[in-house]
């Protein structure tokens, strides 16, 4: 399916957080291209999920800045100053940049159809009927169409996971977030959520993707990076990355986080 | 697979071994003859027996009975008198105002105790202090007290006006002995009251909702209220309902309080009857009776309502105890929910 707006681009300008006296990330650079996946890997606890929410504001920074087609996210930029935005803002803002949780976090107590036209009928205030053609679309293309009427619990993870997908797409966002979208799966449904993904970056939309799966990540990555206590070490095309590492420190734990993978 | 062995030493010298892997030994039970089993067709399931059961049920029966039996021919209880009052003009006018009672300050006591909900969850501190003072206040102060207090209101403030404060400017003054009647004071009374309690089990409800909802729903940018109204408190609602049964059942019950203001509820009323003719039990009875009918009425009323809001949260909904009896006593077939109710295959 063509989306009619453009990818976006994200500049993270020295992106620092801490909480309490815990520094989760320490100063990270780095640009996402438009229409780019860019796939975040890197140990647990080294910061790609923070990184990651903060991009669409879930987490606010403690310091640097993240710009989403220049324009800082959570702040309007003038004098040389960032001034926090009001909520309203933030939450325009937030519908141009899909989110999808680990635990999918669907809303249990509405039906699928339901869960997919929220937003666009709420936030972006849209027409009802146009909504629901545009979900029922996007339920078909994750191969969900015959879902609309039902409620999550009696979904598959699997399933869930790729409703969340709809969900996001709904906005008809001009970038996707996926946090870990395959970790809280059974190993068997991993592959059925990676296929929308995978489908979803052939369109085109800007996508970046924090994951522990390697295979996907030497596949579809554009760029991978390679987060570790809360800097990155190293990015750049997967053949690079997990071919021939500049880093001492990407090949040591690349090979850790590999190596359990195929070991089973 | 690979077969994994651990010798650890003990203290006291003895090797403990802990073998995990394939099992290896010999199978020594053959897989039984086929032709040697009986068919299936004519075996018949003889059920176990349970005396215990039966003698607990046959005593259980006979205390029943027992007690049906003292209260059927004692003619202390003078059933003619409840019977002949149950249904009088003056005790169905003060149950009127007993239900009426009970559905303002139920109404107001949750729509206030939805915002002082709010009020407690939210990040402003001063919010946070007044929510928790409000509910302090009126939790630590015996409704008694306050229902006098509310209605005495004219001897602290004469007069009670609307204006804008350090200055002279009124727009509406009035006596207060005139604007706090009986009723108005049972309801401020009642109402501020519940409105402490609900708030505290409706923020317990929204508290018990995975904070994933919340995230979920401002990822999304749905707005803050509509988070709140759609998102949250439908969720909250499994965890609120059967305590904000239990509050609004102590309610109805919590309004024979009223007394003291000598406003003519069901037991005052009934209060007034006795006080006359002498009759106490039989008139304390009645008013019990009438309050047992509208609790049974409420938790008939709570049952449909939580299995309303399970919806989602459990892959088929149970039948009701009226779809369930007609499925027992009906002819038999498979009994199917009716498709409003059906929620649809997996």
């Amino acid at each position: 399916m063509s989306t009619a707006t453009l990818p976006a681009r994200v500049d993270i300008v020295d992106a620092r957080k801490s909480f309490g006296t815990l520094e989760v990330l320490k100063g990270v650079n780095l640009t996402v291209k438009p229409g780019e996946v860019t796939v975040i890997v890197g140990p647990s606890g080294s910061g790609k999920s923070t990184l990651l929410r903060a991009i669409n504001h879930l987490e606010a920074l403690s310091a640097g800045y993240i710009a989403v087609d220049g324009e800082p996210v959570g702040y309007r930029l003038r004098g040389g100053k960032l001034h926090e935005r009001r909520e309203k803002d933030i939450l325009a803002t937030r519908t141009g940049i899909g989110f999808v949780f680990q635990n999918f976090n669907l809303f249990p107590h509405l039906t699928v159809l339901e869960n997919v036209v929220e937003a666009p009928l709420v936030a972006q205030r849209r027409n009802r009927q146009e909504v629901t053609a545009k979900a029922l679309e996007l339920l078909d293309r994750v191969g969900l169409a015959d879902k609309a009427g039902v409620y999550p619990r009696q979904l598959s993870g699997g399933q869930q996971q790729r409703v969340a997908i709809a969900r996001a797409l709904a906005l008809e966002p001009r970038i996707v977030l996926f946090d870990e979208p395959t970790s809280a799966l059974d190993p068997e449904l991993v592959g059925e959520v990676l296929d929308v993904v995978r489908d979803l970056a052939s369109t085109g939309t800007t996508l970046v993707v924090v994951t522990h799966e390697m295979g996907f990540a030497r596949d579809v990555a554009d760029t991978v990076v390679f987060m570790d206590q809360g800097r990155v070490v190293e990015s750049g095309p997967p053949a690079q990355l997990f071919g021939n590492p500049r880093e001492e420190r990407t090949r040591t734990s690349l090979s850790k986080v590999i190596e359990p993978a195929f070991n089973i | 697979m690979s077969v994994i062995t651990d010798t650890p030493v003990l203290d006291d010298g003895t090797e403990h071994r802990l073998t995990l892997g394939l099992h290896t030994g010999a199978v020594d039970t053959a897989p039984p003859d086929p032709a040697a089993l009986p068919p299936a067709a004519e075996l018949r399931v003889v059920k176990a027996r349970h005396p215990g059961r039966w003698v607990g049920t046959v005593v259980v029966a006979l205390l029943l009975a027992g007690v049906a039996w003292s209260l059927a021919t004692n003619p202390r209880w003078e059933w003619g008198v409840v019977a002949q009052w149950f249904t009088a003009q003056s005790v169905l006018t003060g149950l009127l105002e007993t239900l009426k009672l009970t559905v303002i300050a139920g109404t107001l006591g949750f729509l206030l105790g939805f915002l002082l909900a709010l009020m407690r969850l939210s990040t402003s501190p001063l919010l946070v202090g007044v929510a928790w003072t409000f509910s302090w206040v009126f939790r630590s102060t015996p409704l008694l007290v306050q229902l006098l207090l509310w209605y005495n209101l004219g001897y602290l403030y004469e007069k009670i006006s609307l204006g804008i404060p350090f200055t002279d400017v009124r727009f509406f003054e009035a006596s207060t002995t005139t604007l706090i009647s009986q009723f108005a004071a049972a309801v401020l009374g009642l109402s501020l009251n519940q409105a402490a309690y609900s708030a505290e089990i409706i923020r317990g409800g929204i508290l018990s909702v995975d904070a994933g909802q919340l995230e979920a729903a401002a990822a999304l940018g749905i707005p803050a209220w509509r988070r709140n109204t759609r998102i949250v408190l439908p969720q909250a609602m499994r965890a609120i309902l059967p305590n904000a049964f239990n509050e609004v059942i102590g309610l109805v019950k919590g309004t024979s309080v009223v007394y003291v203001l000598a406003y003519s509820e069901l037991f005052y009323t009934v209060q007034v009857i006795y006080n006359r003719t002498q009759q106490v039990l039989p008139l304390l009875l009645v008013a019990t009776l009438w309050y047992v009918v509208i609790t049974s009425v409420l938790s008939i009323a709570q049952y449909y309502i939580e299995r309303h809001f399970s919806r989602g949260s459990v892959r088929t909904l149970p039948l009701t105890p009226w779809q369930r009896l007609r499925a027992n006593l009906g002819p038999r077939r498979a009994v199917v929910a009716p498709p409003s109710e059906r929620t649809p295959e997996a």
